[in-house]
C-alpha cells in the first residue's frame, strides 16, 4: 500500500472527470427528482406534489410485485452463477495453450451486445423452430416461453447464466492464479484435504474477487433491461416484468412521469442502499 | 490432469457456444426454411442476408455508427479517467474518499431510470442523434469503471517511480506520458477494453439518443424486429455480425483479462 | 526423525535431457545424518530448491533414489514422507486463528482433540506464540507469521526432516537474529534432522553443523563452516564463502613447482603427481584468502590500490601486475605507499586444478 501524500491540488486532476459524470448524473437526476415531487400538463408548468408519487408506488401491488420478482431474480441468478462459475475456475487448467482459447472463448458472451444476446436466446428457445424450445418438446416436456410463466422464466434464468457466468469464472480465475505455488505445497506437506485447501486457501484468496463479482452481478441482474425485453419483453403477462421493465412501461408507455420518476428514485436508492451494506460487512470481515 | 476436470470447462463452453451456433445456423438460412420448421442444419444454404446487410446502408451504418460513438467514448473515457485515478492513487484530498464512493455509484445507476431525462438532455443541448451525444452518455457508466481499473494498477506501481522522475528533472506532464504511461500500459489496455465492452454491449440508450443520422445498430435491429415482421434470419445475421468486433478485441487482450480483472480493487 | 540418503540423484526439467546443461541438479549422492543440522549454501539457481523440492516430493528426480532410515521413498507422496518445510515467506491460512493454525496438520491426521489441545500449547509455548493464540493469524507480525508456519511442522512428531527455504528473506535484520537463535535452540531441543537452504553465508555458517555448499547443481563441499573456511574444495567455495572471498590467481606448474606470474609460490596441498596437472586441458589457480597474505620484506612486488577502512581491521587492494589481490590487516598496522612485497601464508595457499583443490579426493 503506498502511503499518500496530502496534497489538496490533487482536484485538479479529478475536475474533468467530476464535470463529465455530474452533467451525466446529475442533470438527468434533478430532471428525476423534479417529476418525482411535482406534477406537470407539459409547458413547463409544475405543480408541487410531494411525497404523493412516492406513497403510491410504495403502496402498490404492481411495485410490490416487480420488486419481488427483481428479488427472486437476482437472487437466483446469483446462487446460480457464483458457485458454478467458481466451480469452473477450480477446473480450469493452470497453464499451457489451452488456458487462452478457454479465456477467450468464455469471454465472448460478454461482449455480445444486450439485444443480441435478447434476440438469440429468443431464436434460440423458440418452441417450434429453435435448437432450445425444439429439443425439449421433442423429449416430451411441454416447453413454450411465450405462453408459460414457468417456461419463461427458466429461458430468463438461463440466458443470464449463459451471459454472466463467463464474468464470475473470470475474476475467480484471476484469483486463483494469484495464490503462489508455496500454499498448495504447505497444504501437501499438512496433509490437507482437497475440501481443506478449498476452504482455507483458495476461498479466502478469492474473496476479494468474489466481492468484485457479487457486487457486479448484483448491480447488473438488478438493472437487467435490454435483454430481458427483447427475449419475453416483460410476459406472459407480467410474469417476468421486473423492476427496469415496470420502470420503463410506467414512463414510456402510459407515459405517467411523476409514478415513474419516484419509481426511479426508489430503485436507484434500493441499489445504493444493498450495495452500500454488502460493501460495509464485506469490509469489516476484512478488518477483523 | 484428470478428466473430469478437462470435461467441466469444455461441457461449459459447449453450452456457451450452442446459442452462437444456433444464431450462426439461422442466419444463413433463408425465411421460407426458418418458417418452414425445424432444421438442425441450413438446408439451403444462403448469404442473402449477409448480402442484404452489406448492401443496404441503414444497416452497414448502423454498424459503423455504433463503433464510432464506442469509440470516441472508450478515448475519452480513458483520458479523462487517467489523471484522476493517477490523484486517488497517489494523494490524499479534501474528499476524495466520498468522491470516488460518489463515482462508484454512477456505475449503480440503473440506465432505465436516465433514459428518459438523457433523451430531454441531450435534446435541450441540441446533441441529439449525434454520436458524441451516445459517447458522452456512457461516460456515466465507463468513467467510473475506468478510474476503478487504473486505480488498481497505478497503486501497483511505487512511488520511487515518480520521486526518480522528479529528481531526473522531467516535468510532470512529460513524467506522466513518457514514463508513467508505459509503466502502466497493460492497466491502460484493461481500462480500453472494459470501456470498450460496456459500451459496445449497451443498447438502451444508444437506441433512445440516436434516430436517424447517428442510428446505432441496436435501434435498427429493434426497427426489423418490429416492422419487417417476422425477418428471423436477416435479424440473426445482423446479430452474428455484433459478435466480431467484440471478438477481435478479446482476441487481442486474451493475455491480459485474467490479470486485469484481479488488480481491479474493491 | 530419521537418517536420510541420496543416491545419485539428477533431475532435469526438460522432458529429453541431452548434455549436463539441461539439469538443474547435475549429480547428488549426499547422506544427512539422523538429527543433523544442515545448511544447503549456494547462489540463486544453484539447485538448492530444486534439491528440497525432491526431498520434499514435491518433484519426483529423473534418476536417482530417496532413502528415508534406509527405506527407498522415492516414489512416496508427500503426505507420507512426514516432512516439514517452511518457505522463503510465510505461508499461512489467513482466515484461521493462530491455535487453529497449528492445530491443522494434526486435525487432517485425525489426532483426537485433547491431544491435539495439548500439543498445540506446548508448541505454542516453545515459539513464544501463546499470547493472542486466538487472534487470527493474519493480524500477526511477520515473523509471528513465519514462526506460525514453523510451528506448523513442530507439532507433530512424526517429521522425518524438517527443510527450510530462505525462511528469513522476508524477516527484519533485527528479528533475523532472534529468529536464528531461536532455530538454534529449536534444534537442540528437538533434534529433527533440519536442513536450512540459503545464499547468505552468515545464516548457514551460524546454523548448521554441516554446510553444502551448492554450484551449478552439484554440491562443490561440504564440510563444518572452519572446514569450508581454512580449506575449500573448489574454487567457487574460496570465493562465496568468506568477506571478502578467497584471492584465486592463475599459475602454472612446471616440474615440482607452482609459479605465480614467474615467481614461484608454496602450496599447502597434498598432491602426489605434479606431472597429471601439466597437460594442456587443465587450468591450474592458485586461492588464498585476504586472511593470509601479509606484507613482507621478500616476496611477490606490488602497488597498493586502496585501503578500505573496516573497523576492526583494514582490506588492502594490492596489484601485481594485471592481478589484483587483496589482504586484510589488523586495524592498527601500518600500511606501506606506493609498493610493497606480499607473501601468501604456505599451509593456507592451495592449488586448484581445473576449479578442484588439486590431488585431495576424486573429483568428476
Amino acid at each position: 500500500m503506498i502511503n499518500k501524500t496530502i496534497k489538496q491540488s490533487a482536484w485538479f486532476f479529478v475536475i474533468p472527470v467530476i464535470l463529465l459524470v455530474a452533467f451525466n448524473a446529475l442533470i438527468p437526476l434533478m430532471t428525476v427528482v423534479n417529476y418525482a415531487f411535482q406534477e406537470t400538463f407539459g409547458d413547463n408548468v409544475f405543480f408541487w406534489e410531494g411525497l404523493t408519487w412516492f406513497e403510491q408506488v410504495l403502496n402498490s401491488d404492481r411495485f410490490h410485485d416487480a420488486f419481488l420478482r427483481q428479488i427472486m431474480f437476482t437472487s437466483v441468478i446469483l446462487l446460480i452463477e457464483v458457485p458454478l462459475g467458481v466451480a469452473i475456475a477450480l477446473c480450469m487448467p493452470r497453464k499451457g495453450p489451452w488456458v487462452s482459447v478457454c479465456l477467450v472463448l468464455m469471454a465472448l458472451p460478454l461482449l455480445i451486445p444486450w439485444n443480441v444476446v435478447g434476440a438469440m436466446w429468443n431464436i434460440f428457445a423458440l418452441p417450434d423452430i429453435g435448437l432450445l424450445g425444439y429439443s425439449l418438446n421433442s423429449m416430451g416436456i411441454d416447453y413454450n416461453f411465450t405462453q408459460q410463466p414457468i417456461s419463461a422464466w427458466a429461458t430468463t434464468i438461463l440466458m443470464d447464466v449463459w451471459h454472466w457466468t463467463s464474468l464470475v469464472v473470470l475474476l475467480a480465475y484471476a484469483g486463483l492464479s494469484a495464490i503462489p505455488e508455496a500454499y498448495y505445497q504447505a497444504a501437501r506437506i499438512d496433509g490437507a484435504s482437497k475440501w481443506a485447501v478449498f476452504r482455507w486457501i483458495q476461498l479466502p484468496k478469492m474473496k476479494r474477487v468474489l466481492t468484485i463479482a457479487i457486487l457486479l452481478r448484483f448491480m447488473d441482474s438488478f438493472m437487467i433491461y435490454t435483454e430481458l425485453i427483447v427475449l419475453t419483453g416483460g410476459g406472459p403477462g407480467n410474469s417476468t416484468t421486473l423492476l427496469s421493465i415496470d420502470l420503463v412501461k410506467l414512463a414510456l408507455g402510459q407515459f405517467d412521469l411523476g409514478p415513474a420518476a419516484a419509481m426511479s428514485l426508489i430503485y436507484f436508492f434500493i441499489v445504493l442502499l444493498i450495495c452500500w451494506v454488502f460493501y460495509t460487512v464485506m469490509m469489516k470481515n476484512e478488518q477483523q | 490432469m484428470p478428466l473430469h476436470q478437462r470435461l467441466v470447462p469444455a461441457v461449459y463452453i459447449l453450452f456457451l457456444m450452442l446459442p452462437i451456433y444456433w444464431l450462426l445456423s439461422m442466419s444463413f438460412k433463408t425465411t421460407n426454411e426458418i418458417l418452414g420448421g425445424f432444421s438442425l442444419f441450413p438446408q439451403d444454404f444462403t448469404l442473402e442476408n449477409y448480402i442484404e446487410i452489406f448492401t443496404d446502408p441503414t444497416w452497414y451504418r448502423g454498424y459503423l455508427n455504433s463503433i464510432t460513438y464506442v469509440v470516441i467514448n472508450t478515448v475519452i473515457s480513458v483520458t479523462v479517467a487517467l489523471p484522476a485515478a493517477y490523484a486517488f492513487s497517489r494523494y490524499r484530498f479534501l474528499g476524495d474518499k466520498h468522491l470516488f464512493f460518489w463515482l462508484l455509484t454512477n456505475r449503480m445507476a440503473p440506465p432505465a431510470v436516465f433514459a428518459l431525462p438523457f433523451f430531454q438532455l441531450y435534446a435541450a443541448i441540441d446533441l441529439y442523434d449525434t454520436h458524441i451525444a451516445v459517447a458522452l452518455a456512457h461516460c456515466l457508466f465507463n468513467i467510473p469503471l475506468a478510474v476503478w481499473i487504473l486505480e488498481g494498477f497505478m497503486s501497483g506501481v511505487p512511488k520511487q517511480l515518480d520521486e526518480m522522475a522528479y529528481v531526473d528533472g522531467y516535468s510532470f506532464p512529460r513524467f506522466f506520458v513518457r514514463i508513467f504511461m508505459p509503466a502502466i500500459a497493460s492497466g491502460i489496455g484493461v481500462a480500453a477494453f472494459f470501456c470498450f465492452m460496456y459500451s459496445w454491449v449497451e443498447m438502451l440508450l444508444s437506441k433512445t439518443l440516436t434516430s436517424v443520422a447517428a442510428k446505432s445498430i441496436a435501434a435498427t435491429m429493434t426497427r426489423t424486429a418490429s416492422t419487417a415482421g417476422y425477418e428471423l434470419g436477416l435479424l440473426a445475421a445482423a446479430g452474428a455480425l455484433t459478435i466480431i468486433p467484440g471478438a477481435i478485441v478479446i482476441y487481442f487482450v486474451r493475455n491480459y483479462i485474467a490479470k486485469g480483472f484481479s488488480l481491479g480493487r474493491v | 526423525m530419521a537418517k536420510l540418503t541420496l543416491q545419485d540423484i539428477r533431475h532435469s526439467y526438460l522432458s529429453n535431457p541431452q548434455t549436463d546443461g539441461d539439469f538443474a541438479i547435475k549429480h547428488i549422492d549426499m547422506v544427512f545424518e539422523d538429527g543433523g543440522a544442515y545448511a544447503l549454501l549456494g547462489p540463486s539457481g544453484c539447485g538448492k530448491t530444486t534439491l528440497l523440492g525432491i526431498v520434499s516430493g514435491l518433484i519426483s528426480p529423473t534418476s536417482g533414489r530417496i532413502l528415508f532410515d534406509g527405506e527407498d521413498v522415492t516414489n512416496v507422496d508427500t503426505i507420507h514422507r512426514h516432512i516439514a518445510q517452511v518457505f522463503q515467506f510465510p505461508v499461512i491460512y489467513d482466515t484461521m486463528s493462530v491455535f487453529e493454525n497449528l492445530a491443522f496438520p494434526l486435525r487432517n491426521r485425525k489426532v483426537p482433540e485433547s491431544a491435539i489441545q495439548s500439543r498445540v500449547v506446548e508448541v505454542a509455548k516453545m515459539l513464544d506464540l501463546e499470547e493472542g493464540i486466538h487472534r487470527r493469524a493474519s493480524s500477526v507480525t511477520v515473523d509471528g507469521k513465519q514462526k506460525i508456519s514453523l510451528g506448523r511442522g513442530l507439532v507433530r512428531e512424526d517429521v522425518n526432516v524438517m527443510m527450510f527455504d530462505e525462511p528469513l528473506t522476508v524477516i527484519d535484520q533485527n528479528m533475523k537474529w532472534e529468529l536464528r537463535s531461536k532455530l538454534k535452540e529449536l534444534h537442540q531441543n528437538v533434534r529433527t534432522t533440519m536442513i536450512y537452504v540459503t545464499h547468505d553465508q552468515t545464516e548457514a555458517l551460524t546454523f548448521a553443523d554441516q554446510v553444502l555448499v551448492m554450484y551449478e547443481g552439484r554440491v562443490v563441499q561440504s564440510g563444518t563452516p572452519v572446514e569450508l573456511f581454512e580449506k575449500p574444495g573448489h574454487t567457487f567455495v574460496g570465493y562465496f564463502i568468506g568477506s571478502p572471498g578467497m584471492n584465486i590467481l592463475p599459475c602454472k606448474v612446471s616440474g615440482e613447482t607452482v609459479e605465480f606470474s614467474g615467481l614461484p609460490v608454496e602450496c599447502g596441498n597434498q598432491i602426489e603427481s605434479m606431472q597429471s596437472l601439466q597437460d594442456s586441458r587443465t587450468t591450474t589457480e592458485i586461492g588464498v584468502r585476504p586472511e593470509y597474505v601479509r606484507f613482507s620484506d621478500q616476496g611477490i612486488p606490488v602497488r597498493i590500490r586502496r585501503v578500505d577502512d573496516l573497523g576492526r581491521h583494514q582490506l588492502v587492494h594490492v596489484e601485481h601486475e594485471q592481478h589484483g589481490i587483496k589482504l586484510i590487516c589488523p586495524e592498527d598496522a601500518l600500511i606501506p605507499e606506493g609498493s610493497a612485497r606480499i607473501q601468501f601464508d604456505k599451509d593456507r595457499t592451495f592449488l586448484y586444478a581445473n576449479k578442484w583443490l588439486a590431488g585431495e579426493g576424486s573429483h568428476p
